[in-house]
């Protein structure tokens, strides 16, 4: 079926299985191409964002926006406060729009001086 | 899964049966898992049976999906067959156009699924009688395909198809094609095997693994069905299709031994049955249910002095180029027989193109017959095939022509009223 050894790893056991997969040539390819669920396996979508959203101070913590994020991208601390992860969040702006309190701001990204 | 009630044991018996009901015998001798059924004819009575056979019990852990049409028919195996199960389905003509955007997508995921093809002509005008060009219209889907010419060689074919697709280095989904009407309408004795046997001879049902390159696991989560951006693997994973098709022959050809030796019932090297070919002069090559009437023909001319033999074409995809070439170039004449149509190709047959385009691999080919016949379930008698076989030898003894060739192809037995 295929000569690769890191193949017969991904069949196997989620564990064992390669960050990247690596393919040489045709023959050590699997039959089907397939991808697999790891973290970034598409790249950092957060290249994609145009406008990034900021929790302003006085979140009451509700969770509405952790719920509501299609990309799962939105992260509750230890503390209950919550964190955004800029590499992958894409700038949807769902948040920004559940939000009960208007307590996210989505600011385009040319306008933000670490950007 | 359905509750089993009661296991069901088939011993080896005898019966009387339609071609689509050893179909449907052939799907349940292999413990098929999942049917997904839409009827249309010729093919309706095969998942008619089916559905009798998982309602009163006779298919424990088979579930028989109904679905609103053969697009959906095809989305379901391919569903079920990613999970790892053996799937089984039938159609016919306007059912595989309508569904061909599932057909490629079940052989691009490289799924084992079994079809049962009882060919009909395309429409239009309205055809329902045998005429492979259904079949042969999904020539480049990457889906296997062969035809049956009897009633025992469908139910065996399903259960060799099996054991060949479902095979760790194929990994293909491949048509069954018996004439419709003319097979699945007509009854014959059937001989159905012992289940234990059965269950020996064919490759163990999918565990709950799945298949090796594809599966549903929570566990070991997988994404398929992915885009590939032309700088990606796209052109080689298609490449990889071609590559398991060469390999199928020699499978093919090994399930047929295995099964010769199991069953008793021999179906040449699987690829191809050659018929009294050894020391013929002239041959033709012919599939479907028209090469056992041809069988008869072959016989009665040897009576009359003739030499002549018969090629029986089991495999159209993949076709056996090599095993073609050996059996052909034993005769100086050869007639290709077809019973489709490939418009606007060389011979306007597409077998005979097949034939022909093999054949140039050879310096000293012999003469080739394109011939048309019995196109949308016309009778082809066994008249007309003795005559067509005198026609060779005359061709080959006089280099003669008959007198109805149309562009290069012998249109047999097209209606002249007076």
């Amino acid at each position: 079926m295929s000569k690769s050894k890191k193949w017969k790893k991904i069949n196997k056991s989620v564990k064992e299985r390669p960050k990247v997969q690596e393919y040489k040539n045709w023959e050590e390819l699997p039959p089907i191409p397939i991808s697999l669920p790891i973290e970034g396996s598409i790249g950092t979508t957060g290249d994609w964002r145009t406008y990034r959203p900021i929790i302003l101070e006085g979140c009451n913590q509700c969770g509405i926006c952790w719920m509501y994020c299609p990309e799962g991208v939105i992260k509750r601390n230890e503390d209950g406060s919550f964190e955004i992860n800029l590499d992958y969040c894409k700038g949807c702006g769902i948040c920004a729009k559940e939000c009960p309190s208007n307590n996210i701001e989505m600011v385009r990204e040319s306008d933000i001086e670490d950007g | 899964m359905v509750e089993v009630q009661k296991d069901f044991i088939q011993e080896k018996e005898t019966k009387i049966i339609k071609g689509n009901v050893a179909a449907a015998y052939a799907a349940k001798s292999a413990r098929v898992q999942v049917i997904s059924a839409y009827p249309i004819t010729p093919q309706t009575t095969v998942v008619e049976k089916l559905s009798e056979f998982s309602d009163n019990g006779e298919m424990p852990g088979t579930q028989y999906i109904k679905v609103e049409s053969e697009h959906s028919v095809f989305a379901a195996v391919i569903g079920a067959s990613k999970a790892g199960t053996r799937t089984f389905t039938a159609t016919a003509g306007q059912g595989i156009f309508y569904a061909h955007e599932m057909i490629h997508w079940a052989a691009g995921a490289r799924l084992p699924i079994v079809v049962a093809i009882a060919s009909r002509g395309p429409a239009p005008p309205w055809n329902i009688w045998a005429d492979f060009t259904d079949v042969i219209s999904q020539r480049d889907t990457g889906w296997m395909s062969s035809f049956c010419a009897s009633h025992q060689e469908i139910y065996d074919e399903i259960l060799m198809s099996y054991k060949v697709c479902e095979d760790h280095e194929i990994l293909l989904p491949k048509f069954i094609a018996y004439g419709g009407f003319i097979l699945s309408h007509t009854s014959k004795p059937v001989i159905i095997e012992d289940q234990e046997l059965v269950d020996r001879f064919l490759p163990s049902l999918p565990s709950e693994e799945g298949w090796p390159h594809i599966w549903m696991d929570p566990k070991r989560p997988m994404m398929f069905g992915n885009l590939i951006m032309p700088s990606g693997f796209y052109y080689e994973f298609r490449m990889k299709i071609h590559d398991a098709f060469i390999r199928a022959k020699e499978k093919v050809k090994s399930v047929a031994k295995e099964f010769e030796q199991m069953f008793g019932r021999s179906y040449g090297n699987g690829l191809i049955q050659e018929y009294k070919m050894d020391d013929a002069k002239v041959g033709v090559v012919i599939y479907g249910d028209l090469a056992l009437q041809m069988e008869q023909a072959v016989e009665d001319l040897r009576e009359e002095g003739y030499k002549v033999g018969m090629i029986k074409l089991r495999h159209f995809r993949p076709f056996p180029v090599e095993d073609i070439i050996n059996s052909v170039k034993k005769v100086e004449t050869i007639g290709v027989i077809d019973r489709a149509t490939a418009f606007g190709s060389q011979t306007g047959g597409p077998v005979s193109c097949e034939v022909k385009s093999a054949l140039h691999e050879i310096k000293e080919a012999p003469n080739v017959l394109p011939i048309i016949n019995g196109l949308g379930g016309r009778e082809v008698s066994l008249e007309q095939q003795k005559n067509q076989l005198k026609m060779l030898v005359k061709l080959n003894e006089t280099g003669e022509l008959p007198k109805d060739i149309i562009h290069g192809t012998l249109w047999d037995g097209l209606l002249e009223v007076e």
